[in-house]
């Protein structure tokens, strides 16, 4: 976070005062506040926040913030609005925070728990969820099913004062645009919150119940069990994409000219998919196929893949083995999908004069065919050692002449209609030096047009095309 | 051999007969409270719908040891149910023991249909658990003498736990003993991991177990649809956690293949060091996390080679000067590092060529694994078949590998050699 503007500041300020004027009646002399359970409620939270603060007794995954909502949860539905108010308080103020001011968001994170217990607890009273709830002097059972509408009310009140100022600080303190602060925060919060909410529920239901406060903390184990499965999934879906990278890097080792080449094709693959309207889902693994879309070049010798000259045709036909290496070795990941197929043919050309199959239109896939203009986009937009990049427009230019013989002219098009919009950036990776002149640096990496195959790097499989290359030692 | 096997025909007899005097008993005399029944076992036969895990792969993961969480939860509360809002119940346990298994084989049929078999491991330890928590509880319970001791407070609920305590121990001995018997892995290593997967998804299950049981007590059978919405929230985390592993396995087995494909290494040669060394591993009595740790290791010990101009001859670094062995191993290490696996791959992979005694235990196995295949004749490479490969290890425990290790691969090899294979 930047310093504060004096906007966010006096917006938190604000924040703070409510939160205080909420909380504050507890206090009040004759208010009839349940003094022991909302003591015993505040501890319970602090402690699960104090718990989240330090990694997990087995391994070192920190439990995310969020897990012990069901104690507020609890709190609304068993406590009046104000003490409600006062549970979130000590547990937010200690909780774990990822970045600073430290003390700012604490305050903030706490005013606004507050807040919102306390609107959720005057739904939850307005429809009557404490009686609903049974036990208490005489002993009544819950009144299931009708608990389950002040429940959900409290739930979705909590999600929604929650959200409200969430949006507020994201519009004063980061200074978005209102519009896009607010755009589905509420969408993504409700599920969650309503399993919490259940959660809560049961504590509540089992706190008044005659076996008391200890059974309810059963009901925190789960929870805090899954949250902690879900750290750990993030901590192995991130060793899982270094993993990625290091396939990358290691082709990188053998082939130093195209350093940063394949994010970048992922990336123009990416804008390419998304403007033919692709779901979300294929968009991620045709990332994935831009980004490895070369991985068989590991099993071409480096030898060949660092020669600076001509090659033979016997060189060339080794190096034109590369998509079939490639497909060889992500054969066994399954979730690559249709990548797969995009890695073994995104040398293949529309009129079927590519490799390894020389399949021709319809028969190459559309994942390879994406893959195919991207490459050879980032492929003239780069700099080889024996030619210098070329503007986007004349990039674009040489593809549209190439769309029906070599590239797909649909993808082609949307190429050229998504970087219209967004523009081509082209750093991906750190060690990259960006050029001030323009946004295509000079790199080491990449070739093409469409004359040499696109990313075949210096491998042509009609040599009379080289003559489009200007500058090109022959 | 024949010990465990023996275990194991008399887990299943014991089970058998249970099953059938329970199933008898309950015919004969009729169903109590059938509505309770039938509301119970449909929850157990969904939870056993949504069973997962895949048969024949290694259960790397702990949640993979109760396939059915929900089912699991749903077995104990029956089992563990002494009211209902607020009213006694009546059923005893073995009525209990007759829900579970006829929703426990109603739920399996699907999966036999879709051909993923009957899991009849899974049917068995999950009667043998229950009746035992069953006959815990339910006799003490019918005859009043819970309630005069105990009564219905915050005593129930605590020895409610530790009832589930006692029953989660007793499934994990029920379950290292199948498996001892299925794979004959020492028995010591085998308890220890189950005993680990009980902090993880074997903790959700009793909570939710005691959590349903007395949500039932309280509320009535309304509280089953509530209160098993947590545990499906854990079940979904560790699928998606499941699924991540896979997948972060398979990637990383499509790294080492890139020293096949570039002709360093010949073709099979890292899955066959992973599956051989993880072998050993167990046989060595290491724990999950640190065979996850080795099967690693060796899948990705060539990968130093990429770095090389010149491939090594068949890529049978064995028989390298150990100087450029050495090399090799810093230069694997070091590609290793960027891959995001634990630090401690990279140290076995850095560690591997040196003298066994200063290397720690899985750099040992991988060693000398990576020796056996590269000398034995199934790398094509071979200078003559895996007995001439044996000796010459022997030969080699001065120095290079340790004794303790080669009887152990001997002792694997004697026995067929490898488990079956995991996917990717």
């Amino acid at each position: 976070m930047r310093a504060l503007s004096v906007t966010a500041r006096a917006y938190i300020l604000c924040a703070l005062v409510a939160a205080v004027c909420c909380a504050l009646p507890a206090l009040r002399p004759g208010a009839g506040t349940p003094w022991a359970t909302t003591a015993l409620l505040a501890a319970l939270y602090t402690a699960c926040e104090l718990l989240g603060r330090r990694p997990f007794l087995v391994s070192a995954v920190r439990v995310g913030a969020g897990s012990f909502f069901p104690v507020l949860f609890a709190a609304v539905l068993l406590l009046p609005p104000s003490a409600a108010a006062l549970v979130a308080v000590p547990g937010a103020l200690v909780g774990h925070v990822e970045r600073r001011p430290r003390a700012v968001r604490r305050a903030w994170r706490a005013a606004q728990l507050a807040l919102a217990a306390w609107a959720a607890a005057h739904v939850c009273t307005f429809l009557d969820g404490g009686a609903s709830l049974g036990g208490g002097a005489v002993g009544a059972a819950p009144d299931f099913p009708y608990v389950l509408l002040p429940a959900g009310a409290a739930v979705l009140a909590f999600c929604l004062v929650l959200t409200a100022l969430d949006g507020g600080i994201l519009c004063t303190a980061e200074r978005l645009p209102v519009r896009t602060a607010w755009r589905g925060l509420l969408l993504r919060s409700v599920a969650p919150h309503c399993v919490h909410g259940l959660a809560g529920l049961m504590m509540a239901v089992l706190w008044r119940s005659p076996y008391g406060a200890l059974a309810a903390l059963f009901v925190l184990l789960p929870m805090y069990i899954s949250c902690w499965v879900f750290a750990q999934y993030h901590r192995e879906r991130a060793a899982h994409q270094a993993t990625i990278r290091a396939l990358v890097q290691a082709v990188d080792i053998k082939d130093q000219y195209t350093r940063g080449h394949s994010e970048r094709v992922g990336r123009a693959s990416v804008m390419i998919a998304r403007e033919i309207g692709m779901d979300e889902d294929r968009v991620e693994v045709l990332r994935f196929a831009g980004i490895l879309h070369d991985v068989g070049k590991l099993g071409v010798p480096t030898r060949l893949l660092r020669k600076d000259g001509p090659l033979t045709p016997e060189e060339r036909r080794i190096i034109e083995l590369h998509p079939e290496y490639g497909h060889e070795m992500v054969r066994g990941i399954g979730f690559l999908g249709e990548a797969r197929a995009a890695i073994l043919h995104h040398h293949e050309r529309l009129d079927g004069s590519g490799y390894p199959y020389g399949l021709a239109g319809g028969q190459i896939p559309e994942f390879a065919r994406v893959v195919a203009v991207a490459d050879a986009f980032d492929a003239m937009t780069s700099t080889r050692s024996y030619r210098r990049a070329r503007p986007v427009a004349t990039a674009l230019r040489e593809l549209e002449r190439c769309a029906g013989t070599q590239f797909d002219p649909r993808m082609v098009e949307a190429l050229t209609r998504a970087l219209a919009r967004q523009g081509w950036h082209h750093r991906v990776t750190s060690d990259e030096q960006s050029d001030p002149r323009g946004n295509v640096p000079p790199l080491r990496g990449g070739d093409g047009s469409c004359g040499p195959v696109p990313g075949g790097d210096a491998v042509p499989p009609v040599a009379a095309a080289r003559s489009h290359e200007p500058g090109r030692p022959a | 051999m024949r010990g465990p096997v023996l275990a194991l025909l008399l887990v299943y007899g014991a089970a058998v007969v249970l099953t059938v005097y329970a199933l008898g008993d309950t015919l004969w005399y009729g169903i109590t409270a059938p509505g309770i029944a039938l509301a119970f076992g449909a929850l157990i036969v969904l939870g056993e719908l949504s069973r997962w895990g895949v048969p024949g792969a290694p259960s790397a993961l702990p949640a993979e040891r109760e396939p059915a969480p929900l089912g699991a939860a749903g077995a104990l509360a029956y089992a563990l149910l002494g009211q209902i809002a607020g009213q006694p119940t009546t059923h005893g346990a073995l009525q209990v023991v007759a829900v579970v298994v006829a929703a426990a084989l109603a739920g399996a049929v699907p999966h036999i249909a879709a051909g993923h078999g009957p899991a009849l491991d899974h049917v068995v330890r999950r009667v043998l658990t229950v009746a035992f928590a069953a006959v815990c509880f339910q006799p003490l319970y019918n005859s009043g003498l819970w309630g005069k001791w105990i009564g219905h407070g915050p005593y129930h609920a605590l020895l409610l736990l530790l009832l589930l305590v006692l029953t989660a121990l007793c499934d994990a001995v029920l379950a290292a003993t199948m498996a001892r018997a299925r794979t004959g892995y020492p028995y010591g290593p085998l308890l220890r991991d189950e005993l680990r997967a009980l902090l993880g998804i074997g903790s959700a299950v009793c909570a939710t177990g005691a959590v349903m049981a007395l949500g039932v007590a309280v509320a009535g059978l309304w509280a089953l649809p509530v209160f098993c919405v947590p545990l499906l929230l854990t079940q979904l985390s560790f699928r998606r956690y499941a699924a991540v592993r896979t997948t972060y396995r398979q990637t990383i087995t499509s790294l080492a293949r890139a020293t096949e494909i570039a002709g360093y290494t010949p073709h099979g040669h890292a899955r066959r060091v992973a599956l051989l060394s993880r072998a050993v591993g167990r046989e060595l009595g290491l724990s999950e996390p640190d065979l996850t740790v080795l099967e690693y290791a060796a899948l990705m010990h060539d990968i130093g080679q990429l770095s090389l101009l010149d491939p090594v001859p068949a890529g049978a670094t064995a028989s390298l000067p150990p100087a450029e062995q050495r090399r090799i191993a810093l230069l694997g290490g070091a590609v290793v590092r960027q891959t995001g696996v634990p630090a401690e791959v990279a140290v076995v992979v850095e560690r591997q060529a040196d003298p066994y005694r200063e290397q720690p235990l899985s750099a040992r196995i991988v060693r000398a694994v990576n020796a056996y295949d590269d000398l034995s004749g199934e790398s094509g490479g071979g200078l003559g078949g895996p007995l001439s490969a044996l000796e010459q290890l022997r030969l080699g425990t001065g120095r290079d590998y340790q004794p303790e290790v080669v009887e152990s691969l001997a002792r694997v090899l004697s026995r067929g050699g490898l488990t079956p294979s995991p996917p990717g």
